[in-house]
């Protein structure tokens, strides 16, 4: 019994640092994902500016509260607009942006194939 | 007379190659708040700097029919530049609210002993959070709100005669 008890706790103590760094990890990637608006080309991860280090402050507190990754964009984009969020998220005035990569390879492929058609045909004629 | 599809596909991948830059080019990239005007402030709650037993929240702009919060410090040079716009509102239609950020109690008191206070309820606000949930993101900023709680024009920078004249427009 005494050994499964500590057994456990040494699970408990080993997992907590992969959880707290998996936290880390996540704030990291909206942080990047975040423009910093008093900066030249710098995102909120890569910024020492005043309004980075209260944004960071503001996700971490959403992030405590329960919020998901979603919630906190939502949040500041309401705030600051789109233009906070480095990756825009899915709207009427960027959906080409979206859309075009895919209906490019689409079509692309349509293409190659009517050429290999065609070359087929002639080898074959 | 034979068309050939290659040379379309190419003229049209041109023009739509143009008309994307033409469209990117006529978008600004900078920043701008314009988008705040029209939508509801955010709830919050700031206690008093003069008494950490009062507090103010959104209900409380209920109650007035314009509302101008003021985001202000005392090491901002630009807030006293517009202070004595300020003055001049806070004896208009308009109830100020100004929201002290990321300053000293002390500092901030003495800067409105020094310049005089415009403001009917100065809130703390000393790591920024609050300022962030009403799209600030330097001072000072001021944001005129109606009763129902809807910006109705926001200010980046220092209140000059340009926006007080604005202002006082607005709250006819």
């Amino acid at each position: 019994m005494k050994v499964k008890s500590i057994f456990f706790i040494i699970c408990i103590l080993i997992t907590l640092p992969m959880h707290a760094s998996d936290n880390q990890t996540r704030l990291l990637e909206v942080y990047k994902n975040l423009r910093c608006l008093v900066c030249q080309g710098q995102s909120i991860a890569d910024s020492n500016s005043d309004f980075a280090a209260t944004i960071k402050l503001v996700v971490q507190d959403q992030f405590n509260n329960g919020k998901t990754e979603e919630e906190v964009y939502n949040f500041l984009i309401s705030k600051y607009g789109e233009w906070i969020v480095y990756q825009p998220t899915f709207n009427k005035n960027n959906f080409l942006l979206w859309v075009l990569p895919y209906a490019v390879l689409i079509f692309g492929g349509f293409i190659i194939f009517l050429i290999v058609r065609k070359t087929k045909h002639k080898k074959v004629n | 007379m034979k068309i050939d599809i290659t040379k379309i596909i190419i003229f049209c991948f041109i023009a739509f190659s143009l008309f994307v830059f033409w469209k990117g080019l006529k978008n600004s990239s900078n920043y701008d708040t314009t988008q705040l005007i029209g939508s509801k402030i955010s709830n919050f709650q700031l206690i008093n700097i003069n008494n950490d037993d009062q507090y103010i929240s959104q209900e409380d702009f209920k109650k007035n029919k314009f509302t101008l919060i003021n985001f202000f410090a005392s090491w901002c040079v630009p807030c006293r530049s517009e202070h004595e716009y300020l003055l001049n509102l806070s004896n208009k239609e308009i109830k100020i609210v100004g929201i002290n950020f990321k300053d000293k109690k002390s500092n901030a008191i003495n800067f409105l002993e020094e310049l005089g206070d415009p403001y009917y309820f100065v809130g703390e606000d000393s790591n920024g959070k609050v300022s962030i949930s009403f799209g600030i993101y330097g001072i000072p900023e001021s944001i005129l709100i109606n009763s129902d709680l809807t910006v109705i024009k926001k200010i980046v920078g220092p209140i000059d005669q340009i926006q007080y004249d604005e202002i006082l427009k607005l709250i006819q």
